[in-house]
C-alpha cells in the first residue's frame, strides 16, 4: 500500500463568503506499481485532490496515510513526502528558474539536503530517465521548446525519486507529436521505476491509452474507481458530468445496438478494430 | 495571504457612490489624503473617520470586505508604529538602557496608524467604487492639462488600468509558482533572512518571465485590436458632469471647510489652552 | 477574388547569436499561396513550429513578408495607408485568453476596439451589445473577467473582435488553453458566427475534431502548405497524416485499419455515425 485517503473532506474559504466544498468524503488507496488516470471537468476537484495527495493542502476533516504513516501526525516531515509523492503542475514555466537546464534539475534534490555530487548524479539519471537530449543539458530552460520543457520540469520532480508521481495534464498545449511523445516516455518510465504514475487528463482516448484504473471526480466526491473498460461502460453517466467516452466505445455501442456481434468494451481503436475484424469473420 | 489584498478590485453594487464620475472621486481621494495630513488632533480624526464610514455606508460595500484589505499593510503599519514608538523624542515615559518610549512617540504612533488606516480604506474604497477604466478615463480627461507640460498622460493612464487588471491574474500565479516549487521541496519560511529572500528566487524568475511574456502577448493582442495611443480615439463612456457630481463636490468642500475649521479651533481653543 | 490571398509567401526568422551576428535563417513561411473566399470556415493544422501562427500574424499585417505578398480585401499589408483598415477588417484572437483582455469589466473589454477605431459613442454600445448577443455572454456584461471560466474569456475576446465589424477572424490556437466544455462552448460560438454573421473564420489548431468542422483545411508542415482539401479529402489520407505526425478522427482511422485488413469500408468516413452506416451495410 502507498497512500490511503479515508474520508477526506476538503472545504475552501472556510469562514468567508466564498466557501467551497472541494472534496467530499474522498476514500480510496493508491498501490504500488499503478498506473491511474485521474479525470473529471474543470472543478471537478481533482485539482484539489492531487494536493492533498503530497500534503501541499490539509484536508479540513480525514486523514491521509503514506506507507502506513498518518501524513497529519505532528513530527511528519512533510517535506520527505514531497519528495516521496511527487506533483508536476501543469505549466513547466510555474518550475523551471535556473540558468541551465541540469542546475534546474538539482533543485529538488538540494532542498532534501543531499550533498552535490548525489544531487548532480540524480539530475544525471532523471534528465536520461525523461529522454532529454544531452546537448540541452546545459542550455537555458527557457529555451527550450514546449515538449522538452516538460521533460525538464517531470525531470526536476523524478530526481527526488518519488515512490507516487503525478502529472497534472502533462500534454495541454502540446501537439499530437509532442503528446505522444510525452505519453510514451511517461509509460515507458513508469514499466522501468515500477514507479506509481497519477496521470490528470482530459483526453480520455489518451486514459483509455495508458492507464490501468481510472478515478472520476465529479462535484468533489469520487465517482467511478475502475478499470477503464468499467469505467467508460458508463458513458452516459460520464457524459451527464461533462465527460465523455473514448469514439471508439459510442462505434462500437451503436454497431451492437444494430445487431452486429462486438465487443462493447472495446475502449481503444486496435481493440475495435480486433472486435470488428471478429464480427466480420477475419 | 494573497487572496486578502483589496486594492484594485472592483466591487459592483450601483451605488449613488458608484454611479458618481471619476474624477470626483479622484479628486475626493485627493482631497481626503489631504485633510488625513492636515489633521494633528483627535476632532478632526473623529471627523474624517466619520466621513469616510458614511461613505462606505452609501456605497453598500460591505466593511468586512474593505477591512479584510488592511490584513496586507499590517507589516508597514507595525513597522512605522514601532518607529513613531521608539524614535520620537519628548517626555519620557519609560526607559531601558537605550530605548525610551515617549509620551509623544505615542500620540504620533496613534496618529500614524489611524492615518494610515484611513489612508488605505479610502483609497481602497475609491478603486472598489470605481471600474479601473472609470478610473483611468478620470485620471486621464481630469489630468489633461499635464499635457502641455509634455506628461504622456494618456499613456500613464493605459499602463496603470494594465496593472490593474493584471494584478490578480499575477497574484494567483504567483501562489500557483509557488505551490509548484514547495513541491519540489523549496520552503519559505526557514532559516535567517538572507536564505528567506534567496528562497524567493525560485519564485521571483519565473513570475517575472511570465509578466514579460504576458506583456509581450498583451502588446500584441492590442495592436491587432488598432490600438494606436489616444489619438482619434472615443469613449464608450465619455465623462459628463451630472447633478449629482455638483452636489458631490458641493459635500467634498464642505467636509474640507469641516476639517480645517475644526483643526483651527482645536489649535486655538484645546491646544493653547 | 479571395479575402484573403498570399502570394508567394516568404517569412524568413534570423536567428542571431549574442554578438549579434547571423547564426542561421529559418523560412518559418516558404513560399506559400493561399486563397480564401469570403464566408468560408477555413482550418489550418500542423504541429508547433509548422509556420501556422507566423503565417496567421501576417493576416493582421503584425509581421511583414520577406518576400511576396499578402492581401486582404486586395489591400496589402505593406501598404501603410491601410494597415488600420487591415486589422479592423481581420481581426485576431489569441492562445492565452488572459492576455487579450484589457479591460476590468466584460462589456468595457468589447468596447476597447470600437474605441480605437474613433466609433460614435452611441454606436459603440450598441455594438457592445450586438457582439455580446453573438457570443451568447450578454449576461456577463457586468463580470470582471477575471471571473470567468477560460472558454467564456475567449468568449469575451472574440466579441473584442467582432464589435470591430470585421470581414474575417483569425484565431490562433484559441482553444489550446481549454479544457473540453471550454473547446466546444468557443467551437461552437466560432461556427454560430460564420454561419449567422457569414463571418470568414481561418482556425488554427491541432485539433483535428475541430478542423473537421470546417469548409477546408490547409496543413502546414515545414513552413509549407502540404496538403489542402476538404476534411473529408484531408483526413482520407490517413497514412500522410501519419507520416506528418497528425492525428486524424478515430473513426477515420479505424475505417484505414479495417480497409486495409480488407473490409472494403470507405476510406473517407469522418463521423462515427458513417462508420457505423457503412459496417452495418457491409454486414
Amino acid at each position: 500500500m502507498s497512500i490511503i485517503l479515508d474520508k477526506v473532506n476538503y472545504i475552501y474559504g472556510e469562514g468567508s463568503g466564498f466557501v467551497k466544498h472541494a472534496l467530499k468524503d474522498v476514500s480510496l488507496a493508491v498501490d504500488k506499481n499503478e498506473f491511474i488516470g485521474l479525470i473529471g471537468h474543470t472543478g471537478s476537484g481533482k485539482s484539489t485532490l492531487t494536493q492533498i495527495f503530497n500534503g501541499l493542502l490539509r484536508a479540513t476533516s480525514g486523514d491521509v496515510y503514506f506507507n502506513g504513516d498518518n501524513i497529519y501526525d505532528k513530527d511528519y516531515d512533510m517535506k520527505k513526502l514531497r519528495s516521496k509523492v511527487g506533483l508536476v503542475f501543469q505549466y513547466p514555466e510555474h518550475q523551471l528558474f535556473e540558468t541551465t537546464v541540469f542546475k534546474d534539475v538539482c533543485f529538488g534534490p538540494k532542498n532534501l539536503g543531499l550533498d552535490k555530487r548525489e544531487c548532480e548524479l540524480r539530475a544525471f539519471e532523471a534528465l536520461e530517465l525523461v529522454g532529454m537530449d544531452k546537448e540541452l543539458f546545459y542550455n537555458s530552460p527557457f529555451e527550450l521548446s514546449g515538449g522538452q520543457k516538460r521533460r525538464a520540469a517531470i525531470a526536476g520532480v523524478i530526481a527526488m525519486k518519488p515512490e507516487v508521481l503525478i502529472l497534472d495534464e502533462p500534454t495541454a498545449g502540446l501537439d499530437p507529436q509532442g503528446r505522444d511523445e510525452i505519453l510514451d516516455m511517461v509509460k515507458a518510465m513508469h514499466e522501468q521505476t515500477q514507479m506509481t504514475v497519477i496521470l490528470v487528463s482530459h483526453s480520455m482516448e489518451d486514459v483509455a491509452k495508458y492507464v490501468g484504473r481510472i478515478l472520476v471526480m465529479n462535484d468533489g466526491c469520487l465517482m467511478y474507481d475502475d478499470t477503464p473498460r468499467e469505467v467508460f461502460a458508463h458513458y452516459r453517466e460520464l457524459e451527464k458530468i461533462g465527460l465523455a467516452a473514448p469514439q471508439v466505445t459510442y462505434i462500437m455501442h451503436a454497431l451492437k445496438e444494430r445487431g452486429m456481434d462486438v465487443d462493447t468494451d472495446a475502449i481503444t481503436i486496435e481493440e475495435g478494430f480486433r472486435s470488428i475484424c471478429k464480427a466480420f469473420g477475419r | 495571504m494573497l487572496k486578502d489584498i483589496t486594492i484594485g478590485q472592483y466591487y459592483p453594487t450601483g451605488s449613488a457612490i458608484h454611479k458618481l464620475d471619476p474624477r470626483v472621486k479622484l479628486f475626493g481621494t485627493i482631497l481626503y489624503i489631504v485633510t488625513l495630513f492636515i489633521a494633528r488632533n483627535p476632532v478632526v480624526y473623529i471627523l474624517a473617520a466619520a466621513f469616510l464610514f458614511t461613505c462606505i455606508g452609501i456605497a453598500k460595500v460591505p466593511l468586512k470586505y474593505i477591512l479584510r484589505g488592511l490584513k496586507t499593510i499590517m507589516i508597514i503599519l507595525a513597522f512605522s508604529l514601532i518607529f513613531n514608538i521608539f524614535f520620537t523624542e519628548g517626555r519620557v515615559l519609560v526607559q531601558f538602557w537605550k530605548i525610551k518610549i515617549t509620551y509623544e512617540g505615542i500620540i504620533q504612533a496613534v496618529y500614524m496608524g489611524i492615518r494610515l488606516i484611513l489612508l488605505i480604506i479610502g483609497s481602497s474604497l475609491m478603486t472598489l467604487t470605481t471600474t479601473p477604466n472609470d478610473l483611468t478615463d478620470g485620471m486621464e480627461k481630469g489630468l489633461r492639462f499635464l499635457t502641455v507640460i509634455k506628461i504622456p498622460v494618456h499613456e500613464v493612464a493605459m499602463m496603470m488600468s494594465i496593472a490593474l487588471r493584471f494584478i490578480p491574474i499575477l497574484m494567483e500565479e504567483t501562489d500557483k509558482i509557488m505551490k509548484a516549487q514547495t513541491a519540489r521541496g523549496a520552503s519559505f519560511d526557514e532559516g535567517n533572512f538572507f536564505k528567506r529572500i534567496k528562497a524567493l528566487i525560485p519564485i521571483l524568475v519565473p513570475l517575472f518571465i511570465s509578466a514579460i511574456r504576458r506583456a509581450y502577448d498583451l502588446a500584441t493582442a492590442m495592436e491587432a485590436r488598432c490600438y494606436r495611443g489616444g489619438k482619434g480615439r472615443t469613449k464608450m463612456k465619455p465623462l459628463k458632469y451630472g447633478k449629482k457630481d455638483g452636489l458631490a463636490y458641493i459635500i467634498l468642500f464642505a467636509y474640507l471647510g469641516l476639517i480645517i475649521a475644526a483643526r483651527i479651533l482645536w489649535n486655538k481653543f484645546v491646544q493653547v489652552g | 477574388m479571395g479575402i484573403v490571398r498570399t502570394k508567394d509567401l516568404v517569412y524568413e526568422y534570423i536567428k542571431r547569436d549574442e554578438d549579434g551576428n547571423v547564426e542561421a535563417v529559418n523560412k518559418a513561411v516558404d513560399n506559400v499561396n493561399i486563397d480564401i473566399e469570403p464566408g468560408q470556415f477555413i482550418a489550418i493544422l500542423g504541429h508547433n513550429g509548422s509556420g501556422k501562427s507566423t503565417l496567421a500574424k501576417h493576416i493582421n499585417a503584425l509581421l511583414l513578408p520577406t518576400e511576396g505578398a499578402v492581401y486582404v480585401e486586395d489591400m496589402s499589408t505593406q501598404d501603410e495607408d491601410k494597415l488600420w483598415d487591415i486589422r479592423q477588417n481581420a481581426g485576431m484572437i489569441f492562445q492565452n485568453p488572459d492576455n487579450q483582455i484589457i479591460g476590468t469589466v466584460v462589456q468595457e473589454d468589447v468596447g476597447f476596439g470600437p474605441e480605437n477605431l474613433g466609433v460614435p459613442t452611441d454606436e459603440i454600445w450598441q455594438r457592445v451589445g450586438d457582439a455580446l448577443e453573438a457570443v451568447g455572454m450578454t449576461a456577463y456584461r457586468e463580470y470582471s473577467p477575471n471571473k470567468l471560466s477560460g472558454g467564456q474569456k475567449q468568449r469575451v475576446a472574440i466579441a473584442g473582435v467582432v464589435a470591430m465589424k470585421p470581414k474575417c477572424i483569425i484565431m490562433d490556437e484559441p482553444t489550446a488553453m481549454l479544457d473540453p466544455n471550454g473547446r466546444r462552448e468557443v467551437i461552437n460560438t466560432v461556427m454560430e458566427l460564420n454561419r449567422k454573421e457569414k463571418v470568414t473564420i481561418i482556425l488554427i489548431t491541432h485539433y483535428m475534431d475541430e478542423a473537421a468542422r470546417a469548409d477546408k483545411i490547409f496543413v502546414m508542415d515545414k513552413g509549407k502548405v502540404v496538403m489542402e482539401g476538404t476534411p473529408r479529402e484531408i483526413f482520407s489520407q490517413v497514412e500522410k497524416m501519419q507520416a506528418i505526425r497528425l492525428d486524424v478522427p478515430q473513426a477515420t482511422e479505424l475505417a484505414y485499419m479495417l480497409n486495409k485488413s480488407g473490409i472494403p469500408v470507405p476510406q473517407d468516413v469522418l463521423t462515427p455515425e458513417e462508420l457505423v452506416d457503412e459496417l452495418c451495410r457491409l454486414y
